[in-house]
Protein backbone atom coordinates (compact mmCIF):
# COMPACT_ATOMS: atom_id res chain seq x y z
CA UNK A 1 0.00 0.00 0.00
CA UNK A 2 2.67 2.50 1.06
CA UNK A 3 4.83 1.63 -2.06
CA UNK A 4 1.41 2.49 -4.25
CA UNK A 5 1.29 5.57 -2.53
CA UNK A 6 5.05 6.28 -3.19
CA UNK A 7 4.96 5.19 -6.67
CA UNK A 8 2.44 7.82 -7.41
CA UNK A 9 3.99 10.91 -5.65
CA UNK A 10 7.04 10.22 -7.74
CA UNK A 11 4.68 9.89 -10.78
CA UNK A 12 3.74 13.52 -9.43
CA UNK A 13 6.99 14.54 -9.10
CA UNK A 14 8.24 13.21 -12.71
CA UNK A 15 4.97 15.02 -13.92
CA UNK A 16 5.76 18.51 -12.18
CA UNK A 17 9.11 18.15 -14.05
CA UNK A 18 7.63 17.20 -17.65
CA UNK A 19 4.73 19.47 -17.77
CA UNK A 20 6.46 23.10 -17.78
CA UNK A 21 8.18 21.60 -20.83
CA UNK A 22 5.82 19.69 -23.16
CA UNK A 23 3.70 23.23 -22.51
CA UNK A 24 6.43 25.68 -23.45
CA UNK A 25 7.33 23.14 -26.31
CA UNK A 26 3.30 23.32 -27.44
CA UNK A 27 3.02 26.61 -26.81
CA UNK A 28 6.06 27.97 -28.73
CA UNK A 29 5.33 24.89 -31.73
CA UNK A 30 1.81 26.83 -31.70
CA UNK A 31 2.08 31.05 -31.36
CA UNK A 32 5.40 31.80 -32.13
CA UNK A 33 6.11 29.17 -34.60
CA UNK A 34 2.50 29.28 -35.88
CA UNK A 35 2.55 25.45 -37.12
CA UNK A 36 0.22 23.04 -36.30
CA UNK A 37 1.88 19.68 -34.02
CA UNK A 38 1.59 16.67 -36.48
CA UNK A 39 0.71 13.17 -34.75
CA UNK A 40 -0.52 15.56 -31.15
CA UNK A 41 -2.44 12.64 -29.95
CA UNK A 42 0.91 10.23 -30.30
CA UNK A 43 2.66 12.62 -28.53
CA UNK A 44 0.44 13.73 -26.20
CA UNK A 45 0.54 9.64 -24.98
CA UNK A 46 4.05 9.18 -25.70
CA UNK A 47 4.61 11.98 -23.12
CA UNK A 48 2.79 10.04 -20.75
CA UNK A 49 4.70 7.03 -21.18
CA UNK A 50 7.68 9.31 -19.90
CA UNK A 51 6.23 10.72 -17.18
CA UNK A 52 5.14 7.55 -16.05
CA UNK A 53 8.65 5.51 -16.81
CA UNK A 54 10.41 7.99 -15.01
CA UNK A 55 8.26 8.23 -11.80
CA UNK A 56 8.22 4.00 -11.78
CA UNK A 57 12.12 4.08 -12.44
CA UNK A 58 12.45 6.37 -9.70
CA UNK A 59 10.66 4.58 -6.99
CA UNK A 60 11.90 1.65 -8.08
CA UNK A 61 15.49 3.06 -7.40
CA UNK A 62 14.67 4.01 -4.61
CA UNK A 63 13.20 1.14 -3.19
CA UNK A 64 15.77 -1.10 -4.20
CA UNK A 65 19.16 0.52 -5.48
CA UNK A 66 19.46 3.28 -3.83
CA UNK A 67 19.25 2.52 0.07
CA UNK A 68 21.15 -0.87 -0.97
CA UNK A 69 24.42 0.85 -2.74
CA UNK A 70 24.52 3.35 -0.08
CA UNK A 71 24.79 0.79 2.74
CA UNK A 72 27.42 -0.97 0.80
CA UNK A 73 29.44 2.22 0.31
CA UNK A 74 29.09 2.80 3.79
CA UNK A 75 30.06 -0.36 4.80
CA UNK A 76 32.94 -0.42 2.02
CA UNK A 77 34.57 2.50 3.40
CA UNK A 78 34.35 2.08 6.97
CA UNK A 79 37.64 1.86 8.09
CA UNK A 80 37.03 -0.90 10.61
CA UNK A 81 36.27 -3.27 7.50
CA UNK A 82 39.26 -1.96 5.76
CA UNK A 83 41.57 -2.45 8.90
CA UNK A 84 40.15 -6.02 8.57
CA UNK A 85 40.80 -6.73 4.71
CA UNK A 86 43.68 -5.32 4.90
CA UNK A 87 45.43 -6.24 8.09
CA UNK A 88 46.77 -2.86 8.48
CA UNK A 89 45.90 -1.28 12.09
CA UNK A 90 42.88 1.65 11.63
CA UNK A 91 45.60 4.71 12.12
CA UNK A 92 47.84 3.30 9.61
CA UNK A 93 45.89 2.35 6.54
CA UNK A 94 47.65 3.32 3.25
CA UNK A 95 45.94 3.70 -0.35
CA UNK A 96 46.20 0.36 -1.07
CA UNK A 97 44.67 -0.94 1.12
CA UNK A 98 41.12 0.50 -0.01
CA UNK A 99 41.26 -2.59 -2.93
CA UNK A 100 37.46 -3.17 -2.06
CA UNK A 101 36.39 0.64 -2.67
CA UNK A 102 38.12 1.11 -6.17
CA UNK A 103 36.76 -2.59 -7.31
CA UNK A 104 33.29 -1.08 -5.98
CA UNK A 105 33.50 2.07 -7.33
CA UNK A 106 35.00 0.91 -10.68
CA UNK A 107 31.83 -2.08 -11.09
CA UNK A 108 29.19 0.31 -10.03
CA UNK A 109 30.07 2.91 -11.99
CA UNK A 110 30.17 1.02 -15.43
CA UNK A 111 26.81 -0.72 -14.25
CA UNK A 112 24.93 2.41 -13.37
CA UNK A 113 25.90 4.01 -16.82
CA UNK A 114 24.64 0.86 -18.78
CA UNK A 115 21.06 1.70 -17.12
CA UNK A 116 21.49 5.44 -17.70
CA UNK A 117 18.06 6.75 -19.75
CA UNK A 118 19.70 9.65 -21.35
CA UNK A 119 22.93 7.82 -22.31
CA UNK A 120 20.30 5.30 -24.35
CA UNK A 121 18.94 8.66 -25.71
CA UNK A 122 22.16 9.87 -27.38
CA UNK A 123 23.41 6.42 -28.19
CA UNK A 124 19.73 5.72 -30.13
CA UNK A 125 20.16 9.06 -31.33
CA UNK A 126 24.02 8.65 -32.54
CA UNK A 127 23.27 5.42 -34.25
CA UNK A 128 20.52 6.90 -36.20
CA UNK A 129 22.64 9.74 -37.60
CA UNK A 130 25.26 7.84 -38.19
CA UNK A 131 23.58 5.07 -40.12
CA UNK A 132 24.46 2.37 -37.76
CA UNK A 133 28.73 3.34 -38.31
CA UNK A 134 28.19 3.79 -34.35
CA UNK A 135 26.81 1.44 -32.24
CA UNK A 136 24.38 1.52 -29.64
CA UNK A 137 25.65 -0.99 -27.27
CA UNK A 138 29.52 -0.38 -28.15
CA UNK A 139 29.29 3.57 -27.48
CA UNK A 140 27.65 2.70 -24.07
CA UNK A 141 30.32 0.06 -22.92
CA UNK A 142 32.45 2.73 -24.34
CA UNK A 143 31.13 5.63 -22.14
CA UNK A 144 30.50 3.15 -18.81
CA UNK A 145 33.99 2.01 -19.52
CA UNK A 146 35.18 5.62 -19.11
CA UNK A 147 32.83 6.28 -15.77
CA UNK A 148 34.31 2.70 -14.15
CA UNK A 149 38.22 4.67 -14.70
CA UNK A 150 36.81 8.24 -13.43
CA UNK A 151 35.26 6.70 -10.57
CA UNK A 152 37.62 4.39 -9.06
CA UNK A 153 40.21 6.94 -10.08
CA UNK A 154 37.83 9.84 -7.89
CA UNK A 155 37.81 7.61 -4.90
CA UNK A 156 41.70 7.56 -5.28
CA UNK A 157 41.99 11.13 -5.23
CA UNK A 158 39.75 11.33 -1.99
CA UNK A 159 41.57 8.70 -0.26
CA UNK A 160 45.18 10.15 -1.28
CA UNK A 161 44.49 13.72 -0.81
CA UNK A 162 45.84 14.74 -4.32
CA UNK A 163 44.28 18.04 -5.42
CA UNK A 164 41.44 17.31 -7.51
CA UNK A 165 42.65 20.29 -10.34
CA UNK A 166 45.83 17.93 -11.13
CA UNK A 167 43.40 15.23 -11.79
CA UNK A 168 41.16 17.23 -14.17
CA UNK A 169 44.06 19.28 -16.04
CA UNK A 170 45.10 16.02 -16.84
CA UNK A 171 42.11 14.32 -18.28
CA UNK A 172 42.01 17.71 -20.29
CA UNK A 173 45.41 17.45 -21.81
CA UNK A 174 44.57 13.77 -22.95
CA UNK A 175 41.25 14.75 -24.51
CA UNK A 176 43.06 17.90 -26.60
CA UNK A 177 45.67 14.98 -27.80
CA UNK A 178 43.09 12.88 -28.44
CA UNK A 179 40.53 15.50 -30.34
CA UNK A 180 43.54 16.30 -32.55
CA UNK A 181 44.22 12.73 -33.52
CA UNK A 182 40.81 10.86 -33.22
CA UNK A 183 38.17 10.23 -36.46
CA UNK A 184 36.31 14.06 -36.86
CA UNK A 185 32.66 12.54 -36.55
CA UNK A 186 33.06 10.77 -33.23
CA UNK A 187 34.29 14.07 -31.71
CA UNK A 188 31.15 15.66 -30.49
CA UNK A 189 29.17 12.65 -29.46
CA UNK A 190 32.27 11.80 -27.75
CA UNK A 191 32.16 15.84 -25.84
CA UNK A 192 28.41 15.29 -25.08
CA UNK A 193 28.76 12.10 -23.62
CA UNK A 194 30.91 13.48 -20.92
CA UNK A 195 27.41 15.24 -19.59
CA UNK A 196 24.61 12.60 -19.72
CA UNK A 197 26.81 9.98 -18.16
CA UNK A 198 26.09 11.69 -14.91
CA UNK A 199 22.58 11.63 -14.13
CA UNK A 200 19.67 9.53 -12.57
CA UNK A 201 21.30 6.26 -11.65
CA UNK A 202 24.97 7.09 -11.42
CA UNK A 203 25.11 10.25 -9.09
CA UNK A 204 23.23 9.38 -5.93
CA UNK A 205 25.13 6.07 -6.13
CA UNK A 206 28.42 7.50 -6.40
CA UNK A 207 28.10 10.47 -4.59
CA UNK A 208 27.17 8.72 -2.02
CA UNK A 209 30.72 6.59 -2.28
CA UNK A 210 32.43 9.76 -2.21
CA UNK A 211 31.02 11.48 0.91
CA UNK A 212 31.20 7.96 2.66
CA UNK A 213 35.28 8.00 1.76
CA UNK A 214 35.46 11.79 2.40
CA UNK A 215 34.18 10.90 6.41
CA UNK A 216 36.05 8.02 6.72
CA UNK A 217 39.58 9.34 6.18
CA UNK A 218 40.97 11.43 8.70
CA UNK A 219 41.67 14.96 7.01
CA UNK A 220 39.42 15.06 4.77
CA UNK A 221 35.97 16.97 5.07
CA UNK A 222 33.16 15.43 3.04
CA UNK A 223 31.94 18.95 2.04
CA UNK A 224 35.47 19.63 0.46
CA UNK A 225 36.53 16.46 -0.45
CA UNK A 226 33.49 14.62 -1.18
CA UNK A 227 32.73 17.28 -4.30
CA UNK A 228 34.06 16.02 -7.21
CA UNK A 229 33.81 12.39 -7.83
CA UNK A 230 31.09 13.60 -10.50
CA UNK A 231 33.45 16.11 -12.15
CA UNK A 232 36.08 13.14 -12.74
CA UNK A 233 33.49 10.80 -13.94
CA UNK A 234 32.47 13.33 -16.02
CA UNK A 235 35.52 13.56 -17.97
CA UNK A 236 36.63 9.94 -18.38
CA UNK A 237 34.12 9.04 -20.95
CA UNK A 238 35.05 11.77 -23.28
CA UNK A 239 38.57 9.97 -23.53
CA UNK A 240 37.03 6.65 -23.35
CA UNK A 241 34.48 7.56 -26.63
CA UNK A 242 37.44 9.40 -28.63
CA UNK A 243 39.20 6.22 -27.59
CA UNK A 244 36.37 4.24 -29.33
CA UNK A 245 36.83 6.42 -32.23
CA UNK A 246 40.17 5.74 -32.60
CA UNK A 247 40.25 2.01 -32.18
CA UNK A 248 37.41 1.30 -34.65
CA UNK A 249 39.58 3.53 -37.17
CA UNK A 250 42.61 1.47 -36.44
CA UNK A 251 40.49 -2.04 -36.83
CA UNK A 252 38.98 -0.82 -40.08
CA UNK A 253 42.03 -0.25 -41.73
CA UNK A 254 43.54 -3.87 -40.92
CA UNK B 1 -1.41 -1.81 -31.26
CA UNK B 2 -0.21 -5.07 -32.27
CA UNK B 3 2.78 -3.32 -32.83
CA UNK B 4 3.54 -1.52 -30.21
CA UNK B 5 2.91 -4.63 -28.15
CA UNK B 6 5.72 -5.98 -29.47
CA UNK B 7 7.92 -3.23 -29.58
CA UNK B 8 6.81 -2.59 -25.92
CA UNK B 9 8.29 -6.00 -24.95
CA UNK B 10 11.24 -6.02 -26.69
CA UNK B 11 11.77 -2.88 -24.59
CA UNK B 12 11.25 -4.51 -21.45
CA UNK B 13 13.72 -7.67 -22.33
CA UNK B 14 16.40 -4.74 -23.18
CA UNK B 15 15.64 -2.42 -20.20
CA UNK B 16 16.02 -5.89 -18.33
CA UNK B 17 19.25 -6.71 -19.74
CA UNK B 18 20.13 -3.12 -19.36
CA UNK B 19 19.81 -3.14 -15.31
CA UNK B 20 21.31 -6.83 -14.75
CA UNK B 21 24.78 -5.46 -14.15
CA UNK B 22 23.80 -3.54 -11.52
CA UNK B 23 21.94 -6.77 -10.26
CA UNK B 24 25.41 -8.28 -10.43
CA UNK B 25 27.48 -6.05 -9.11
CA UNK B 26 25.35 -5.38 -5.83
CA UNK B 27 24.98 -8.80 -5.06
CA UNK B 28 28.53 -9.82 -5.36
CA UNK B 29 29.55 -7.70 -3.20
CA UNK B 30 27.13 -8.39 -0.87
CA UNK B 31 27.85 -11.94 -1.40
CA UNK B 32 31.43 -12.43 -0.82
CA UNK B 33 32.89 -9.17 0.61
CA UNK B 34 30.17 -7.41 2.99
CA UNK B 35 29.10 -11.39 3.40
CA UNK B 36 25.20 -9.96 5.40
CA UNK B 37 22.19 -10.94 5.14
CA UNK B 38 19.73 -8.85 2.70
CA UNK B 39 16.52 -7.67 4.42
CA UNK B 40 13.39 -7.33 2.74
CA UNK B 41 14.14 -9.53 -0.16
CA UNK B 42 10.47 -9.67 -1.77
CA UNK B 43 9.96 -5.74 -2.11
CA UNK B 44 13.93 -5.54 -3.80
CA UNK B 45 12.30 -8.05 -6.11
CA UNK B 46 9.19 -5.73 -6.49
CA UNK B 47 11.48 -2.94 -6.71
CA UNK B 48 13.31 -4.04 -9.50
CA UNK B 49 10.37 -4.61 -11.48
CA UNK B 50 9.18 -1.32 -11.57
CA UNK B 51 12.53 -0.16 -12.51
CA UNK B 52 12.52 -2.60 -15.46
CA UNK B 53 8.77 -1.22 -16.11
CA UNK B 54 9.71 2.21 -15.56
CA UNK B 55 12.55 2.43 -18.09
CA UNK B 56 10.56 0.50 -20.89
CA UNK B 57 7.76 3.38 -20.68
CA UNK B 58 10.53 5.99 -20.81
CA UNK B 59 12.40 4.75 -23.99
CA UNK B 60 8.82 4.02 -25.09
CA UNK B 61 7.89 7.38 -24.96
CA UNK B 62 11.29 8.82 -25.96
CA UNK B 63 11.00 7.24 -29.83
CA UNK B 64 7.56 8.24 -29.71
CA UNK B 65 7.11 11.76 -28.58
CA UNK B 66 10.45 13.53 -26.95
CA UNK B 67 12.63 12.87 -30.16
CA UNK B 68 9.60 13.87 -32.76
CA UNK B 69 8.54 16.94 -31.16
CA UNK B 70 12.39 18.21 -30.74
CA UNK B 71 12.85 17.27 -34.12
CA UNK B 72 9.38 18.71 -35.76
CA UNK B 73 10.60 21.94 -33.61
CA UNK B 74 14.50 22.17 -34.81
CA UNK B 75 12.77 21.80 -38.82
CA UNK B 76 9.95 24.34 -37.86
CA UNK B 77 12.93 26.71 -36.36
CA UNK B 78 14.66 26.22 -39.70
CA UNK B 79 11.74 26.65 -41.95
CA UNK B 80 10.84 30.42 -39.81
CA UNK B 81 14.69 31.53 -40.24
CA UNK B 82 14.43 33.70 -37.54
CA UNK B 83 17.65 33.52 -35.99
CA UNK B 84 15.99 35.98 -32.85
CA UNK B 85 13.60 33.32 -31.89
CA UNK B 86 16.08 30.08 -32.34
CA UNK B 87 18.04 31.53 -29.82
CA UNK B 88 15.44 32.68 -27.28
CA UNK B 89 14.03 29.15 -27.57
CA UNK B 90 17.66 28.02 -27.07
CA UNK B 91 18.10 30.10 -24.21
CA UNK B 92 14.56 29.57 -22.36
CA UNK B 93 14.26 25.60 -22.86
CA UNK B 94 18.15 25.60 -21.06
CA UNK B 95 17.26 27.52 -18.22
CA UNK B 96 13.79 26.60 -17.65
CA UNK B 97 14.73 23.08 -17.71
CA UNK B 98 17.76 23.53 -15.30
CA UNK B 99 16.04 26.15 -12.41
CA UNK B 100 13.66 23.24 -11.21
CA UNK B 101 16.57 20.62 -12.31
CA UNK B 102 15.69 18.22 -8.18
CA UNK B 103 19.49 17.22 -8.25
CA UNK B 104 20.52 20.69 -9.10
CA UNK B 105 18.59 21.88 -5.55
CA UNK B 106 20.52 19.22 -3.80
CA UNK B 107 23.86 20.57 -4.57
CA UNK B 108 22.59 24.20 -4.58
CA UNK B 109 21.65 23.65 -0.60
CA UNK B 110 25.23 21.50 -0.10
CA UNK B 111 27.14 24.26 -1.88
CA UNK B 112 25.21 26.64 0.82
CA UNK B 113 26.69 24.53 3.53
CA UNK B 114 30.04 24.30 2.91
CA UNK B 115 30.07 28.10 1.83
CA UNK B 116 29.16 28.51 5.63
CA UNK B 117 31.95 26.14 6.95
CA UNK B 118 34.72 27.91 5.48
CA UNK B 119 33.14 31.42 6.50
CA UNK B 120 32.50 33.08 3.13
CA UNK B 121 28.61 33.52 4.39
CA UNK B 122 27.13 34.44 7.39
CA UNK B 123 25.32 31.09 9.02
CA UNK B 124 21.28 32.18 9.23
CA UNK B 125 18.80 30.83 7.22
CA UNK B 126 18.54 34.14 5.15
CA UNK B 127 22.08 34.11 3.84
CA UNK B 128 22.19 30.40 3.32
CA UNK B 129 18.87 30.70 1.41
CA UNK B 130 19.96 33.39 -1.13
CA UNK B 131 23.36 31.87 -1.86
CA UNK B 132 21.64 28.52 -2.79
CA UNK B 133 19.20 30.46 -4.50
CA UNK B 134 21.63 33.10 -6.30
CA UNK B 135 23.64 29.84 -7.33
CA UNK B 136 20.52 28.35 -8.78
CA UNK B 137 20.08 30.90 -10.78
CA UNK B 138 24.06 31.10 -12.01
CA UNK B 139 23.90 27.48 -12.77
CA UNK B 140 20.55 27.79 -15.08
CA UNK B 141 21.61 31.11 -16.65
CA UNK B 142 24.91 28.87 -17.66
CA UNK B 143 22.67 26.43 -19.11
CA UNK B 144 20.96 28.59 -21.04
CA UNK B 145 23.92 30.44 -22.28
CA UNK B 146 25.47 27.10 -22.88
CA UNK B 147 22.13 26.01 -25.65
CA UNK B 148 22.51 29.50 -26.71
CA UNK B 149 26.14 28.98 -27.70
CA UNK B 150 25.67 25.56 -28.85
CA UNK B 151 22.87 26.48 -31.38
CA UNK B 152 24.99 29.54 -32.49
CA UNK B 153 27.71 27.17 -33.19
CA UNK B 154 25.32 25.23 -35.44
CA UNK B 155 24.50 28.26 -37.41
CA UNK B 156 27.97 29.60 -37.76
CA UNK B 157 29.67 26.39 -38.24
CA UNK B 158 32.10 27.14 -35.97
CA UNK B 159 35.10 24.44 -34.72
CA UNK B 160 33.51 22.63 -31.35
CA UNK B 161 37.01 20.75 -30.68
CA UNK B 162 38.41 24.31 -30.48
CA UNK B 163 35.37 26.41 -28.65
CA UNK B 164 35.38 23.37 -25.79
CA UNK B 165 39.09 23.30 -25.32
CA UNK B 166 39.05 27.13 -25.29
CA UNK B 167 36.14 27.01 -22.93
CA UNK B 168 38.48 24.33 -20.83
CA UNK B 169 41.05 26.45 -21.16
CA UNK B 170 39.35 29.33 -19.51
CA UNK B 171 38.25 27.20 -16.57
CA UNK B 172 41.61 25.94 -15.67
CA UNK B 173 42.64 29.94 -15.53
CA UNK B 174 39.72 30.73 -13.46
CA UNK B 175 40.20 27.84 -10.87
CA UNK B 176 43.54 28.96 -10.07
CA UNK B 177 41.90 32.60 -8.74
CA UNK B 178 39.01 30.97 -7.53
CA UNK B 179 38.15 30.06 -3.81
CA UNK B 180 39.42 27.02 -3.21
CA UNK B 181 36.12 25.67 -1.49
CA UNK B 182 33.59 26.04 -4.76
CA UNK B 183 36.18 24.58 -7.09
CA UNK B 184 34.79 21.06 -6.01
CA UNK B 185 30.92 21.85 -6.67
CA UNK B 186 31.60 24.01 -9.63
CA UNK B 187 33.06 21.05 -11.70
CA UNK B 188 30.14 18.81 -10.05
CA UNK B 189 27.61 21.36 -11.20
CA UNK B 190 28.84 20.44 -14.61
CA UNK B 191 27.41 16.92 -14.42
CA UNK B 192 23.89 17.46 -12.44
CA UNK B 193 22.73 19.94 -14.91
CA UNK B 194 21.94 17.62 -17.93
CA UNK B 195 18.59 15.61 -16.81
CA UNK B 196 16.75 12.55 -17.96
CA UNK B 197 14.02 14.41 -20.06
CA UNK B 198 16.45 17.95 -21.55
CA UNK B 199 19.44 15.33 -22.80
CA UNK B 200 17.04 13.46 -25.18
CA UNK B 201 15.08 16.94 -26.19
CA UNK B 202 18.18 18.98 -26.64
CA UNK B 203 20.04 16.03 -28.90
CA UNK B 204 16.93 15.48 -31.04
CA UNK B 205 16.89 19.68 -31.16
CA UNK B 206 20.56 19.58 -32.50
CA UNK B 207 20.72 16.88 -34.74
CA UNK B 208 17.45 18.30 -36.50
CA UNK B 209 18.66 21.84 -36.88
CA UNK B 210 21.99 20.38 -38.65
CA UNK B 211 19.88 18.26 -40.84
CA UNK B 212 17.60 20.71 -41.91
CA UNK B 213 20.90 23.62 -42.69
CA UNK B 214 22.12 23.29 -45.72
CA UNK B 215 25.43 22.03 -45.75
CA UNK B 216 25.31 20.60 -42.36
CA UNK B 217 26.19 17.37 -41.23
CA UNK B 218 24.18 15.93 -38.42
CA UNK B 219 26.96 13.74 -37.41
CA UNK B 220 29.31 16.60 -36.78
CA UNK B 221 27.53 19.29 -36.45
CA UNK B 222 24.36 18.05 -34.50
CA UNK B 223 25.92 16.92 -31.20
CA UNK B 224 27.60 18.95 -29.08
CA UNK B 225 25.13 21.26 -27.03
CA UNK B 226 25.41 19.28 -24.03
CA UNK B 227 29.18 19.06 -23.92
CA UNK B 228 28.70 23.05 -23.86
CA UNK B 229 25.68 22.35 -21.38
CA UNK B 230 28.93 20.55 -18.86
CA UNK B 231 31.18 23.35 -19.52
CA UNK B 232 29.41 26.57 -18.80
CA UNK B 233 27.95 25.77 -15.32
CA UNK B 234 31.91 25.29 -14.21
CA UNK B 235 32.61 28.73 -15.54
CA UNK B 236 29.76 30.32 -14.39
CA UNK B 237 29.97 28.65 -10.33
CA UNK B 238 33.84 29.37 -10.39
CA UNK B 239 32.99 32.85 -11.29
CA UNK B 240 29.92 33.28 -8.80
CA UNK B 241 32.58 32.22 -6.19
CA UNK B 242 34.92 34.78 -6.77
CA UNK B 243 32.44 37.50 -7.15
CA UNK B 244 30.58 36.49 -3.28
CA UNK B 245 33.70 36.67 -1.82
CA UNK B 246 33.97 40.11 -2.73
CA UNK B 247 31.02 40.74 -1.69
Amino acid sequence: MDLIQEALAFIWGSAKDVAPIVVFLFLFQLFVLRERIPHFGQIVVGFGFVTVGLGLFLVGLEQTLFPLGRLMAQQLTNPDFVAEVSGHVRGALRWQDFYWVYLFAASIGFATTLAEPALMAVAMKANTVSGGAIGVWGLRVAVATGVSVGVALGCFRIISGLPLQYFIAAGYLVVIVQTVMAPKTIVPIAYDSGGVTTSTVTVPLIAALGLGLAEAIPGRSPLIDGFGLVAIAALFPIISVLAYGQISVLRGKN
Amino acid sequence: MKDSLIALSKDALSSARDLAPIVMVITVFQVFVIREPVEGFLSLVFGAVLVVAGLTFFIFGLRVALFPIGEEIAHSLARKGSAFWLFTFAFVLGFGTTIAEPALLAVAEEAADVAVEAGMIEDDEESIASYALGLRLVVALSVGVALLLGVFRILTNWSLPLMIICGYVLVVIVTAVAPPEIVGIAYDSGGVTTSTVTVPLVTALGVGLASSLKGRNPLLDGFGLIAFASLTPILFVLAYGIITQWT
